[in-house]
């Protein structure tokens, strides 16, 4: 994919975000879409292409009245979302559709609509993971952290101190779940969920959704809102096995899709003003740091606890307080997504000053899948 | 109500083999007859190098803790928190998920990388699970 050629004109989350007990995921992916169709001006029949995950699109282009003629339904977890801009961009670029719709919801919270994840007990996961107590993603995602740990140095202090700085900038955020200042020792004495993970360093549980639209660049400067240029992307997967990763020192998915936006996009780490890791768990962010290469594993820990990641560090990093302030309904990747269209348009509620270039990496599954989006707000 | 069941797995015609195994007492893993390449779970051909002529072979049953978590909420039906989930890498290379038994389920207790060995767990007459206790001597 070439640089630059396609633009997010249209980018807004669902009217509320945290506890909405009064609306269907379908209706939540509704919402999310209406109000990014307001957001880039447009009417939801200059709408011909359209993606999302877990629903289906024939569910939810019917439910909005959509007649697409390029569709996509990727659905590999909370990164998908990544995905879909990445192939959006290209089928644009083909000339398969000309506006796409992105849409992301997820009763998580209270449920309603959502149909309930189950593992058959016939798939590989039912026959070599599940016998064994593994019971949602709370005791499944820390599973590599305790040998992450080991291999790299990292101390419980470090992981804890992901949670303090990601409260810092969830404070600034008017839309956060959760904004009181929490300390280290908050965390290490928060309850135990899953050693060495405890209550304050796993995502919260909300309901929510969101929705971006992208175009041609060269249509961009026609909608209201700033464009925020596609400049590189990334994207793979390992396995659905957490058990059956390559190694706990890293992530294979991470490191086959960050490097490939990197590349794409033609810029070094000294170049990203900010960036976004998916947090569903604190290990996150340290995994994302090393395995998109802005420094070795080892010094991720560190690197956050010092305070180069917090609101006037030198890397900004999970700028709207992440899945473990901010909001989590299950698949976190788009509201990533859209907080680094925030920042690229300047109108962040913790805005970092001047940004150009944002990185936004996401995983889905338990490191089962990846994917990687370097934007910019100049072409 | 009858109490809520651990989880039981289902063999398919592929996995067979292995859930065969473990009902005999036997840790069965799969050599690639072309590459040599042992792995984890089980399928009829090598995801090495794509031949389809593997053999099914007893393994020695020894690895060592490669990482865990100690769950405490939520548990799954039929376990009693806190318990370990551990990740167990075998001495032929192949990793698997499992749990730790004959030792207390606390940090201290599980060190990474302390010995294993395989035991085996009758859920029921049909499936016997694999897990690990620390090795003897």
């Amino acid at each position: 994919m070439r640089m630059n050629q396609v633009a997010v004109v249209g980018a807004a989350e669902t009217t509320e975000l945290g506890v909405i007990p009064n609306m269907s995921q379908l209706q939540l992916h509704a919402d999310a879409a209406l109000n990014a169709i307001a957001d880039a001006g447009l009417k939801l029949s200059d709408i011909d292409g359209f993606a999302t995950a877990v629903e289906t699109p024939q569910q939810v282009c019917h439910y909005l009245g959509i007649k697409p003629t390029w569709v996509d339904g990727t659905s590999v977890g909370g990164c998908s979302f990544m995905l879909h801009v990445r192939h959006a961009a290209a089928a644009i670029e083909a000339g398969l559709c000309k506006t796409v719709l992105i849409t992301h919801a997820e009763s998580g919270k209270s449920m309603i609509g959502k149909a309930p994840r189950s593992i058959p007990a016939d798939s590989l996961q039912g026959q070599f993971e599940a016998p064994y107590g593994v019971y949602g993603p709370p005791s499944m995602f820390p599973i590599p952290v305790l040998r992450f740990m080991k291999s790299h140095g990292i101390t419980h202090e470090q992981l804890a101190s992901v949670a303090v700085v990601q409260r810092e900038w969830a404070a600034r955020n008017p839309r956060a779940m959760m904004k009181d200042p929490i300390t280290v020792a908050d965390v290490l004495n928060s309850r135990m969920i899953a050693y060495p993970f405890r209550l304050l360093q796993c995502c919260l549980v909300t309901d929510g959704g969101g929705a971006l639209i992208l175009t041609s660049a060269d249509r961009a400067n026609d909608f209201p809102r700033r464009p925020v240029y596609i400049m590189g992307t990334g994207e793979s997967v390992e396995t659905p096995m957490v058990s059956q990763m390559e190694t706990f020192n890293s992530s294979r998915a991470f490191k086959t899709a960050g490097p490939l936006a990197f590349k794409e996009a033609g810029i070094a780490h000294r170049d990203v003003d900010h960036l976004m890791i998916y947090d569903a768990f604190a290990h996150l962010p340290l995994f994302g740091l090393g395995d998109l290469g802005f420094m070795p594993h080892e010094e991720t820990g560190k690197f956050i606890a010092d305070g180069h990641t917090r609101p006037g560090g030198k890397l900004p990093l999970n700028t709207n307080g992440g899945g473990l302030s901010y909001m989590h309904s299950g698949m976190y990747g788009m509201y990533a997504l859209q907080e680094s269209v925030r920042q690229m348009r300047g109108i962040a509620p913790a805005q970092v000053p001047g940004a150009k270039i944002s990185v936004c990496h996401g995983v889905g599954g338990m490191f089962a899948a990846s994917g990687t989006i370097v934007f910019t707000n100049e072409r | 109500m009858a109490e809520p069941q651990r989880a039981r797995p289902k063999p398919t015609p592929e996995t067979q083999h292995f859930w065969e195994g473990t009902k005999a007492g036997e840790l069965r893993l799969q050599r690639c007859d072309a590459c040599a390449h042992v792995y984890f779970p089980p399928r009829p051909f090598c995801p090495t190098c794509a031949s389809r002529k593997v053999s099914v072979f007893k393994a020695s049953g020894k690895g060592f803790l490669y990482s865990y978590v100690i769950n405490h909420r939520p548990a799954a039906p039929g376990f009693t928190p806190p318990y370990a989930i551990a990740v167990v890498e075998l001495a032929e290379g192949p990793r698997m998920m499992s749990n730790i038994i004959d030792c207390p389920q606390t940090p201290e207790a599980l060190e990474l990388d302390m010995k294993l060995e395989v035991a085996f767990e009758a859920l029921d007459d049909k499936i016997t699970l694999p897990v690990f206790r620390p090795a003897k001597g």
